[in-house]
């Protein structure tokens, strides 16, 4: 049996290894370079101190999956990552037995007298036991993030697995038994959207939407990432940012994509972001022809 | 808790259910969890909280939102800002007249040109209490209105000062307009927050919860819709075509496996000593569909109808060929306004400025309409095209032409009709629903949810 597995939530109360306040959350998160707005804050408070699953959700490139690498590093926790895709099963996500090892085993007792049983008990053990990120994060007795990233692109069935695994902290595996969580992980999901994900998942989550930011901690996030840009250009940027975020765009342009058209301002030495310096490398922030054809009409970029 | 509170967070918890919004018991226990997990200092804190344990939708959050507004509002009566009115009451100035409202919109003025949050909202309650009461009003009736305050004050005549004072900041003259407006926009908002407010003090908020929150955007009807609502349906759009899109992709991998491909399970079964322990499958032959749209443009519909056409406008790689076609008493064909790649704004300008070419008289007669489509386009239906017929089948009590229709229905693979209105309101006046619905199954479709599913159902 697994050793750790039986260990029940509750016996052994641990201090809790996450934020201490919403305003702790903010100014730690701001730490390591997240700057949080505080409905963010106060939801990851929540999500610590309720020992609940964070749902994160919003358009690509607002700082999702980015909100849990930050929690990781001001918290010391470890990053368990679980990227999730279509056709995502069982044996990726959770634990997979493996049975190379296990036919081996076999193998090498055929020739001594050991009964089929024991040979049974045997090859069924922590150490033919393959984890995957779920497990892998339950087990954990150390302050452990789990990132399960963009759930919404998995199979229904995925969501399924996911409800024991976020309502109970538990796995159960049939020759072994169910393993608890030592140590609740601060689980984090995050979703584009695309799909609508199950009520039940829901229910059992924290939820928190992340748009874009308004054009002040846009401007402070930029500069932070990049801090050679000049202040004014920064304005300037931000606010043909938002202005493009106002356009129905095909894809309008994510923080990710402010912040590396600031590190191009950079790079190319444009110490002025003029209509032409726009133009020039609007490539760098919108991805579609149509997208750019249109910012040009509606910018008056070249008149 | 004292037992106040958790009376307010339990009626809370039903209106937010009564608004549409899916609240279990589980969750109410976690918002209690949180409520005792936050610190009580600031009140934005607790909203998030709420939020974060009870919202699990982002299209529901402006319902939410109304309502933590009226359930937990900023303030009572006129909060400590009431003190000033004292202070002026004591100089022996009068609240309102003429004088003060002048002066009450340089204030506003200087407030909106500076963009000061804080002061906006003490000025949007200020705004309610002196120039939006209605002393005297029968019982039953609102005593507080964000209508005549905002007729008295209008602050939109203040834009030109506030884009002169943005300019002035240096700001170029476009960006500063389209800011006053947001500015405006937003003042406007809070105005009517407030007068929801004083409204919930006097009556109690479930008054309030029953009469003043809309529904969210994606249950609103396209029939009750207003102007902004209709931008903000535009924007959703897009959004659900493509939430339609990846889910239809899914299912569509989901249900790929075709019957067995005999030749690939043998050869795979060599590496097994000839026993097939995996079978191989051929890939199931994707089906698409032609689509015909033919849809009712006139005036009480034709919100209703653009939306149609531009989900279907956007989803138009899941069908073969899209062939769409407009009628009020005569048919045109838009076919051409739906070019690949074109802004969904523009496409909705130019479906706007055809639908002179499908009137004659400018009455809408389904029964003509439905003669013109089988006499000039009916080469447009055969066998692997699907009609899809939009309108509320209200005709004007003329002749139905149920014959041609059953015609055109025959001649497709598939029919339906979608009707904007309510199912209560079938039947009633001049509508023909049941007799139509006779021919080609009716379905009721009032909101962006309702008319998603339809779509996700059909492809």
């Amino acid at each position: 049996m697994c050793a750790r597995g039986y260990a029940k939530m509750g016996n052994m109360p641990q201090p809790n290894p996450w934020f201490s306040s919403p305003a702790d959350a903010a100014t730690r998160l701001a730490e390591a370079g997240y700057l949080a707005d505080p409905t963010t804050a106060t939801t990851a408070y929540l999500a610590g101190a309720l020992e609940k699953p964070l749902l994160v959700e919003g358009p690509a490139g607002v700082g999702k999956t980015e909100l849990a690498k930050a929690v990781a590093t001001v918290t010391g926790a470890e990053l368990v990552r679980l990227q999730c895709y279509e056709g995502l099963d069982e044996a990726r996500a959770l634990y997979e037995w493996n049975y190379k090892k296990q036919l081996l085993r076999i193998q090498s007792s055929q020739g001594s007298d050991q009964e089929w049983s024991a040979t049974h008990d045997d090859i069924f053990t922590d150490e033919f036991l393959l984890t995957r990120p779920l497990l892998t994060a339950i087990r954990r007795e150390e302050p452990t993030v789990l990132l399960i990233d963009e759930v919404d692109k998995t199979d229904v069935e995925v969501e399924g697995l996911l409800l024991e695994v976020l309502s109970d902290f538990q796995v159960t595996i049939p020759e072994l038994g169910t393993v608890a969580a030592v140590r609740r992980p601060f689980v984090v999901l995050t979703s584009n959207a695309t799909r609508e994900l199950s009520e039940a998942v829901k229910r059992r989550c924290l939820y928190l939407h992340l748009d874009y930011p308004d054009a002040e901690r846009e401007r402070e996030i930029v500069t932070s990432q990049v801090p050679d840009l000049e202040e004014r250009v920064a304005v300037r940027l931000v606010e043909t940012i938002t202005r493009l975020r106002e356009l129905e765009l095909k894809k309008a342009p994510s923080i990710a994509e402010s912040v590396d058209w600031a590190r191009t301002l950079v790079a190319l030495e444009i110490g002025e972001l003029d209509d032409k310096a726009i133009a020039d490398t609007l490539g760098v922030v919108l991805k579609h022809a149509s997208d750019q054809a249109k910012a040009v009409k509606e910018l008056r970029l070249r008149s | 808790m004292t037992s106040g509170l958790v009376d307010r967070h339990i009626s809370f918890l039903e209106a937010l259910r009564a608004a549409g919004l899916s609240v279990s018991l589980a969750e109410d226990l976690d918002a209690i969890a949180a409520l005792s997990a936050l610190p009580w200092d600031d009140r934005a804190t607790i909203q998030a909280g709420y939020a974060a344990t009870l919202v699990k939708k982002q299209t529901q959050r402006p319902t939410f939102d109304a309502l933590f507004d009226v359930y937990f509002p900023r303030m009572v009566g006129d909060g400590v800002a009431g003190r000033r009115d004292d202070a002026d009451a004591a100089d022996g100035a009068v609240r309102d007249n003429a004088a003060a409202l002048a002066a009450f919109r340089e204030e506003l003025a200087d407030a909106l040109a500076e963009g000061d949050e804080q002061a906006m909202l003490e000025l949007a309650a200020e705004m309610i209490a002196r120039f939006g009461a209605m002393p005297g009003r029968g019982p039953g009736l609102s005593s507080w209105s964000a209508y005549t305050a905002m007729q008295r004050v209008s602050p939109s005549e203040l834009v030109d000062r506030i884009v002169q004072a943005l300019v002035g900041d240096g700001r170029l003259d476009d960006e500063a307009r389209r800011e006053a407006g947001r500015r405006i926009g937003g003042f406007t908002a809070m105005v009517e927050a407030d007068a929801r407010r004083r409204i919930a003090e006097e009556k109690g908020p479930e008054h309030v919860a029953n009469v003043a929150i809309k529904p969210s955007i994606d249950r609103l009807d396209f029939t009750a819709a207003r102007r902004s609502d209709l931008e903000q349906m535009r924007r959703e759009i897009y959004p659900l075509a493509r939430r339609l899109a990846t889910r239809l992709t899914q299912e569509h991998h989901a249900k790929r496996r075709g019957p067995l491909d005999f030749r690939r399970t043998v050869r795979a079964s060599m590496s097994t000593g000839g026993v097939p322990l995996t079978t191989h499958h051929k890939p199931k032959r994707p089906h698409r569909t032609e689509l015909v749209v033919l849809c009712d443009v006139s005036g009480s519909v034709a919100n209703f109808a653009q939306f149609t056409l531009l989900l279907v406008y956007a989803l138009r790689d899941q069908f073969e060929k899209v062939r769409a076609f407009t009628f009020i008493d005569h048919v045109h064909e838009v076919t051409e306004h739906f070019v690949p790649g074109a802004d969904p704004a523009d496409v909705l300008t130019e479906l706007a400025a055809s639908t002179a070419h499908a009137a004659l008289w400018g009455r809408t007669n389904y029964g003509r309409a439905l003669a013109k489509f089988e006499e000039n386009h009916a080469d447009a239906l055969g066998p692997k095209s699907s009609l899809l017929i939009l309108g509320d089948a209200r005709s004007n009590y003329s002749d139905l032409n149920l014959d041609v229709l059953k015609r055109l229905s025959g001649s497709a693979r598939h029919a339906w009709w979608l009707n904007p209105e309510h199912r209560r309101h079938w039947d009633t006046g001049d509508s023909a629903a049941t007799r139509y619905g006779e021919v080609v199954p009716m379905v009721e479709c009032r909101n962006l949810v309702q008319l998603g599913e339809f779509v996700h159902d059909i492809l």
